[in-house]
């Protein structure tokens, strides 16, 4: 049997020095062989998976080659020359020379060589003169240096001109070369690069959909919230279930809040206790202490009551679209579906004569941008909003009508006592972040999408989130 | 469409939801496994989801009623309260004892009443959801109710001392004092909820009928003397509570939704209640509210241009019986005392629209032109996630809630030091604090992808929690598991020493950077050399 191409090259190693200075040129060797470079390649490459076997390095080397005309150039001589030696010595009409073939350059560079001289009022038109008794075809000798292969002798300045006049190519060893086919289903090497949360990519374009459609950001960075503003605020009784210890995270330092605007809430409570506006109210001792109990908020509603209260106290009403999205907590037992905490999205449009329609036409066209159209809306109960609406769409995978969010209009309880005028109306709607991203992702298990648990390998692989397609 | 599709529409249409379609058998095989269920019932059940203010829609008689009126298949029934003459009514008789613990009660009975044994199963799972629902676990309100036949009048409802209130239990074969009753009672799946209502009270609430009987020692058990059966045929029902309101509303629900089983329908005893302070008032109120509504406000709330009589059948489908007044610009409607949900316009507004149809309402999108704004702190944030991802970062999303030891021990910190927010009421560890700091959540989450090859470099930007204003802070955190260096200015637990240092800018400290302290590293359960960067953006918006 005879050696394989790897032996005949560890052979020809062996009898070489070893370092840096020694070794082989693979492409010498390959020619010395008798083989074609990309076999001695492939072969250099097999020897080097084995492990510390042989060394190898890539090496770059760069050949100059002549373009067809700068092998005219070679075999003729360079225009210029030419043309010189086509001048007699009584002179050459300028109309003939220029008939010559090359004389357009030819002439130009002669000129510019001093070898030629014109006479623009000799008789019979301009002429051409040789300037010089002799010339040296100094174009023709570089090029003959670059065909034997010392074009690196060249000055790059000598090289720049020639390449200039298009008689030089620069090519590398692969012209001759033949190459490996490329595997064009490999996966191929995935560029190190950052990445966004797969959430966060969809709270992205939450905010973008509420932009799009004139709504303005509500301040939401307070995670701590007191009862007053979660609860008391919104018109919802201090018995509710939602404020026991069961459902709602309270605070132990600070228990307490410091600060509740002393006349609106006067009015808070006289509407929960003995009603107003219009309203028999809850028919309760309301008490300033549940208020005070601060807490991590369990909606984000807290922020729209904050703002609404803000806008009631700037004199002169003028309509608003405010939406947030941010983090609420819920004291919930952890599963698949459940976190202790997740982030809420809220839409609030506060004017004049505002009704159900409205509120299901802009909720028509916020969930339209979502990619979700099949809407259906079911009544529902919320303490702070009255009409209220659940929204449904239906589900291509799961075949039936699931929940997207809720919605109403937030009761004249809740409006009046702040100073808003009897002729505003608002309405809001509220949904989960989480939900619609891992309906949108495929994701089943909530803990491997936020928290520390999550599966960094789905961040990275994580597309575009485009919400519309 | 197959009924269960039917009555699903149905529910959607009316704000109900039809949870699931399961039967009895179903439900004790999926709790006790498939031996157990041998022999159960396999009856189709429905179970369906109530509003949480409907309490009259908590019993199968009330929801049926309020469907059949919905489909206009019935008229709604007028409940009327049967007041006896002088001397032959029932009284009861709160003495001053009760104010400190649970002042109030109502009462009233019904009247021959014909029990089957699904009404007697509707009408304690009625009492039971009351009891968790509007009553918050009997805290507020709590129900007795008892075979009158068995106890005369008058009733005293009083508050002695544990020692002195000596009872057989309902269910029990011999007598118990109130201490022992609650010692009895301490293991009980069910009433150990309820002890510490009146646990450490000095005096129980009891009700004694006029022979020193026993009827039940609110709000944790009756006397097993006047139980109610099958065969029960007058029925006494109190309520004490703490909120008057809401014991009046029990009342009022329990006899309208039971009078229906009575000899003369939908007709209610009423019971004499005499307050320590010699005044009587007489129960149930089974009040009916009027009120009158513009025909104008309903249709401009709704979007909708009804005419005003359309709009009363529609209020009247919905319990809410409603004619046209005046010149048929007012629409009175009654309010009957079922319907205690119903406090405002706006509520009647809604009972309109749900008749009417959410899904018959022209959509119609405001035309108020406004100009969005972004919050600038949200703008940064935005702009530096984008150009963190461009440096090859990946973003986190970590919990805001941890415990002490994340942000504090494991940091090599106290946690007095920390400025941090504590949770008054955790479920678990995980949920002492709200973070002072995003570091513990990325180490987590780096030890939890370990898996994954290296260098890993993490960022959040998100908001942390301080004490001071409790107003969140937003900080941002790169994360780079691999340590570069960094020079000697700051001393700082949690990192390495010498190669931390404090970022200054807009003339404040804004942030640290450094090698983590390798012991916050194993802490972390980590192996690999980490740096990290964390600054408050907030002065840089």
């Amino acid at each position: 049997m005879s050696p394989s191409v790897a032996e005949l090259l560890l052979q020809r190693l062996e009898r070489t020095p070893p370092g840096p200075e020694g070794g082989l040129c693979s492409l010498e060797a390959a020619t010395a062989l008798g083989l074609d470079h990309q076999t001695l390649v492939g072969a250099v490459k097999s020897l080097q998976a084995l492990g510390e076997v042989i060394e190898a390095e890539t090496r770059a080397t760069t050949r100059w080659e002549l373009s067809a005309e700068g092998e005219e150039v070679l075999r003729d001589g360079s225009p210029e020359v030419r043309l010189f030696h086509s001048v007699p010595s009584e002179g050459l009409p300028q109309s003939d020379a220029m008939k010559l073939p090359g004389a357009q350059v030819g002439f130009s560079k002669a000129m510019a060589n001093k070898w030629l001289r014109l006479d623009k009022g000799a008789p019979g038109g301009p002429r051409i003169f040789r300037a010089v008794g002799a010339v040296q075809d100094v174009v023709q000798n570089s090029l003959r240096q670059v065909q034997d292969g010392n074009g690196d002798s060249l000055s790059e300045r000598e090289r720049t001109d020639l390449k200039r006049r298009k008689l030089l190519l620069e090519v590398g060893s692969w012209r001759k070369l033949p190459f490996k086919a490329y595997n064009f289903s490999a996966l191929g090497l995935p560029p190190t690069c950052g990445h966004l949360h797969p959430l966060l990519k969809v709270r992205s374009q939450l905010r973008q959909i509420f932009l799009e459609m004139g709504f303005t950001e509500m301040p939401t960075d307070n995670f701590v919230e007191s009862s007053f503003w979660n609860f008391d605020a919104l018109f919802q009784p201090q018995q509710h279930p939602a404020r026991d210890q069961h459902d709602t995270f309270f605070l132990q330092d600070p228990a307490e809040a410091p600060e509740l605007p002393a006349s609106y809430m006067a009015r808070v409570k006289k509407v929960h206790s003995q009603g107003g506006y219009g309203s028999q109210g809850y028919k309760y001792e309301w008490k300033v202490e549940e208020a005070r109990k601060n807490l991590l908020r369990t909606h984000t509603t807290s922020a729209s009551a904050r703002a609404l209260y803000h806008l009631a106290r700037q004199g002169k009403f003028t309509p608003v679209k405010y939406f947030s999205i941010d983090r609420v907590f819920r004291n919930e037992s952890l599963d698949a579906t459940h976190l202790a905490e997740f982030h809420q999205v809220e839409g609030v449009v506060a004017d004049r004569g505002l009704t159900l329609g409205h509120l299901m036409g802009i909720l028509q066209q916020f969930f339209t941008k979502l990619g979700i159209s099949k809407l259906r809306f079911k009544p529902a109960y919320n303490p702070y909003t009255e009409p209220s609406m659940e929204i449904f769409s239906y589900h291509e995978g799961l075949k039936k009508w699931v929940e997207v969010g809720n919605s109403g209009v937030f009761r004249p309880e809740l409006l009046l006592p702040m100073g808003l005028p009897e002729s505003v109306s608002v309405i809001a709607w509220g949904l989960s972040l989480e939900r619609p991203t891992m309906i949108k992702y495929g994701i089943n298990n909530i803990r491997e999408l936020v928290g520390h648990r999550v599966n960094l390998q789905m961040v990275y692989d994580n597309p575009l989130c485009r919400l519309d397609a | 469409f197959t009924a269960d599709e039917e009555f699903n529409d149905l529910c959607f249409e009316f704000g109900l939801e039809l949870d699931e379609v399961t039967s009895e058998k179903d439900i004790i095989s999926k709790e006790k496994g498939e031996g157990k269920a041998e022999g159960a019932s396999e009856a189709v059940l429905y179970k369906i989801d109530v509003p949480a203010n409907r309490y009259d829609l908590l019993c199968l008689e009330g929801l049926v009623r309020g469907l059949q009126v919905f489909k206009e298949r019935i008229n709604l029934p007028r409940y009327e309260k049967i007041i006896p003459a002088e001397g032959e009514g029932q009284k009861l008789i709160i003495t001053a004892e009760t104010v400190k613990i649970r002042p109030h009660a109502v009462a009233a009975v019904l009247r021959n009443i014909t029990f089957t044994k699904e009404r007697y199963d509707s009408f304690i799972d009625l009492q039971e959801k009351l009891h968790q629902n509007i009553c918050r676990r009997r805290a507020l309100v709590a129900i007795g109710t008892h075979d009158l036949d068995t106890i005369p009048g008058p009733f005293t409802f009083t508050a002695k001392a544990p020692s002195e209130i000596k009872f057989k239990p309902l269910n029990q074969s011999q007598e118990y004092t109130a201490s022992q009753i609650m010692d009895l009672y301490r293991t009980d799946s069910h009433l150990r909820h309820y002890l510490h209502l009146i646990e450490n009270k000095p005096r129980y609430p009891v009700i004694f009928d006029s022979n020193g009987v026993v009827l039940s020692m609110p709000p944790i058990i009756n006397g097993d003397h006047s139980k109610i059966s099958l065969k029960t045929r007058n029925v006494f029902i109190e309520c004490t509570g703490t909120d008057m309101t809401k014991a009046k509303i029990v009342l009022d629900i329990i006899v309208a939704m039971f009078s229906e089983y009575c000899e003369k329908q939908f007709t209610v005893e009423a019971v004499e209640v005499i307050y320590p302070n010699g005044k009587t008032h007489i129960y149930p109120e089974l009040a009916y509210r009027k009120e009158k509504v513009k025909p104008e406000l309903i249709n401009k709330k709704l979007g909708i241009s009804e005419t005003p009589s359309s709009l009363a059948k529609l209020l009247t489908r919905m319990c809410l019986s409603s004619h046209i007044t005046g010149n048929g610009n007012s629409i009175e409607i009654e309010i009957p005392p079922t319907r205690a949900d119903v406090i405002h316009a706006c509520d009647i507004v809604e009972d309109a629209a749900i008749a009417y149809g959410y899904n018959n309402i022209q959509m119609v999108i405001p035309k108020t032109y406004t100009i969005a704004n972004q919050l600038p702190l949200n703008k940064l944030t935005e702009l530096l996630r984008m150009d963190l991802a461009a440096a090859g970062f990946t973003e986190a999303l970590t919990f805001a809630l941890c415990s002490t030891e994340d942000i504090a021990d494991k940091l090599g910190m106290d946690i007095s030091a920390t400025n941090a927010v504590h949770i008054a009421n955790p479920k678990t560890a995980e949920f002492q604090v709200a973070r002072t700091t995003l570091l513990p959540g990325l180490l987590k989450t780096i030890a939890a992808n370990r898996k994954m090859p290296l260098p890993l470099k993490l960022f959040e930007i998100s908001d942390i929690v301080v004490k001071d204003l409790t107003k969140g802070k937003r900080s941002l955190l790169g994360i780079f598991c691999c340590p570069g260096s960094y020079c000697i200015i700051h001393k700082c637990s949690a990192f390495f020493p010498g190669r931390c240092a404090e970022i200054f800018a807009r003339g404040q400290s804004v942030g640290k950077l450094g090698v983590l302290h390798p012991d916050v590293i194993t802490k972390f359960e980590l192996t690999m050399p980490c740096s990290a960067l964390e600054i408050n953006i907030e002065p840089f918006v």
